[in-house]
């Protein structure tokens, strides 16, 4: 039943499959209190012939941050494509704060520009003029592009539209189970696979460069690490020991990954140094020790430990081995991802007797729980801070759900079938 | 594997005892060789108290100790296994509750712990291969205690 040999295995390259549906669908169920009203105007295609509604595909992107409210098409009065076209009168009257126009034109035989500008509508004047140019398959890319701008420019928060996530799904098929990595945009389209097992996958990592990811696998029988490019689909095994393989945790520097070894006869932490493969040992005691993720100065590692009694976040300074023990409240807390402040963690928090995602504050101390669903884990947190990905459960089924880390936000992402769970949102990409 | 040992072994006495009718008698006497056909009898009833005593042992949440009705079962195999020794595999399983690595973590604890009694009564420790599953193979589906308590567990296979 375990012999590698019966674990089927497909690698897919990410480029070469062009299915363009997904199996997430997004629903907000929370947004903001006031949110920015936008209007996006279609998008003036010239004659050119494309698959995708970029205006529509801008909307949901700036809808689902929970920042905007966008005005239907249908109340649109007009559908200018460049600033000159725009009567504010007939958007003052819509109450839109904001409007975005654009115009998509041919450069030659294989390539676009979309020209788009943001106006203020309460201030009459374009707030910006940009240009951003692609193939016709980099539609949504462009359309990412676009709604990152625009949401910087109002939020002052960098948009993170333009990111993907990792994440992994379990379908059970006359008893059997398959088990996907999948890599999607964080709307949720253009989901790719990337491995398919029938022995569990788990734990996905991004490469700071969101180039690679790391993972375990249970394709040997047992747990292993693998590591696996996403555009080239070139996979390497890097541990192979007895017991555990689990957690990797890519260093900010991309060098080294932080994983949890079982070989010495209980769970410790691991340094991986990637070019020489070789093995640093960081904790020693007998308790479980599990879960690190870097702190951004590279210097430290948070993981999870029962060694005070219930699982709890440590501190661990890598040079000097020396741990320190960071939550006190609730007797279960796990699973810290680090929100790229460098202060504000996301975790698994024990509440009465739920499992909540909640964010602690490595300054003040404070925690807050940010859910009110139960079974939640594997927060990760956006590259740009404003939004975290969470695995939580509706009915018997996995799913993937999103709440801003001041909790004013929330939106769920449903899968199509089967089970969704462990989250990775990739860093920045470009 | 027995019946292979047990045909071996009668093969092995009858070219015996034809070899002792091949010789030629030096008086009147023959001595009748024994060449009853011994058989190999493997004692099962020690595998089949451990086979009726359960192969699934379970676990309190975030715990790792084995509790007191587990015990005759696994002194049962631990038994079975030091008459006819064989390599086992004890796979350790957590609840879905709490997070995915630590409930890897949990499940070999879990599997450990088995693993020590039993090497404690005598089983050697070679012969035991200790696999976690966490929270990824649950025994039974649902979100409440009766399924969580089935899936809280080790299991010897």
């Amino acid at each position: 039943m375990l012999s590698w040999k019966k674990s089927l295995l497909l690698i897919v390259f990410l480029l070469a499959s062009s299915s363009a549906w997904s199996e997430l669908v997004i629903r907000v169920t929370q947004g903001n209190d006031k949110p920015t009203i936008i209007a996006v105007s279609p998008i003036a295609l010239n004659g050119i012939q494309i698959d995708e509604d970029i205006g529509r595909i801008v909307e949901g992107d700036l809808k689902r941050s929970g920042l905007f409210a966008a005005i239907p098409r249908t109340d649109m009065l007009a559908f200018p494509a460049t600033a000159e076209d725009v009567y504010f009168r007939d958007w003052r009257i819509l109450g839109t704060e904001y409007l975005v126009v654009g115009s998509l034109i041919a450069i030659d035989d294989s390539r676009y520009q979309l020209d788009f500008s943001l106006l203020n509508v309460t201030g009459q004047k374009a707030v910006f003029e940009h240009s951003v140019r692609g193939t016709k398959v980099q539609m949504r890319d462009l359309a990412h592009l676009m709604s990152d701008k625009i949401y910087q420019e109002i939020t002052g928060i960098r948009g993170a539209f333009s990111t993907r996530i990792a994440y992994v799904t379990a379908n059970r098929v006359k008893g059997k189970f398959i088990y996907k990595l999948n890599v999607s945009d964080t709307d949720g389209a253009r989901e790719k696979l990337m491995l398919e097992s029938r022995e569990p996958i788990m734990s996905p990592s991004w490469s700071p460069n969101g180039k690679d990811l790391a993972y375990v696998s249970f394709e040997t029988g047992r747990p292993a690490i693998f590591r696996q490019n996403l555009v080239t689909a070139e996979r390497q095994q890097l541990t192979n020991f007895s017991g555990l393989n689990g957690a990797p945790s890519w260093s900010p520097d991309g060098e080294k990954l932080a994983l949890v070894l079982s070989k010495d006869g209980n769970p410790e932490i691991y340094m991986l140094d990637l070019a020489s493969k070789r093995f640093t040992r960081l904790t020693r005691h007998f308790a479980i020790d599990t879960e690190p993720t870097w702190m951004p100065d590279g210097k430290h590692l948070l993981f999870t430990s029962d060694r005070g009694g219930t699982p709890q976040i440590y501190k661990l300074n890598v040079a000097s081995k020396k741990v320190q023990r960071l939550t006190f409240r609730g007797n279960y807390n796990a699973r810290a991802s680090l929100a790229p402040d460098g202060r504000t963690l996301a975790l698994v928090h024990r509440g009465t007797d739920v499992f909540h995602i909640a964010s602690f504050d490595l300054i003040t101390g404070r925690l807050i729980e940010l859910t009110e669903t139960r079974l939640d884990e594997s927060p990760t947190v956006a590259p740009n801070g404003a939004m975290l990905i969470y695995a939580t459960k509706q009915g018997d089924r996995g799913v993937l759900a999103a709440v801003s880390l001041d909790a004013g936000v929330r939106y769920v992402l449903p899968a199509r079938s089967g089970d969704v769970r462990e989250p990775a949102w990739s860093p920045f990409l470009r | 594997m027995k019946n292979v040992k047990g045909f071996a072994l009668t093969a092995a006495l009858l070219s015996l005892s034809l070899a002792g009718c091949s010789t030629v008698p030096t008086d009147d006497t023959t001595v009748i060789e024994d060449t009853s056909v011994q058989t190999v009898q493997v004692d099962t009833t020690i595998e089949d108290a451990a086979a009726a005593a359960g192969s699934v042992f379970y676990f309190d949440f975030d715990k790792a100790v084995l509790k007191v009705e587990s015990r005759a079962a696994l002194l049962a195999h631990s038994s079975a296994l030091m008459a006819n020794p064989r390599s086992v595999r004890l796979e350790g399983h957590a609840d879905e509750r709490g997070t995915r690595e630590y409930n890897m973590a949990l499940g070999e604890r879990r599997a450990n712990a088995v693993k020590e009694f039993m090497v404690l009564q005598g089983v050697s420790s070679g012969l035991i291969e200790v696999i976690s599953y966490g929270e990824e193979r649950a025994a039974s589906y649902g979100s409440n205690d009766s399924a969580w308590e089935m899936n809280r567990r080790v299991e010897l296979k």
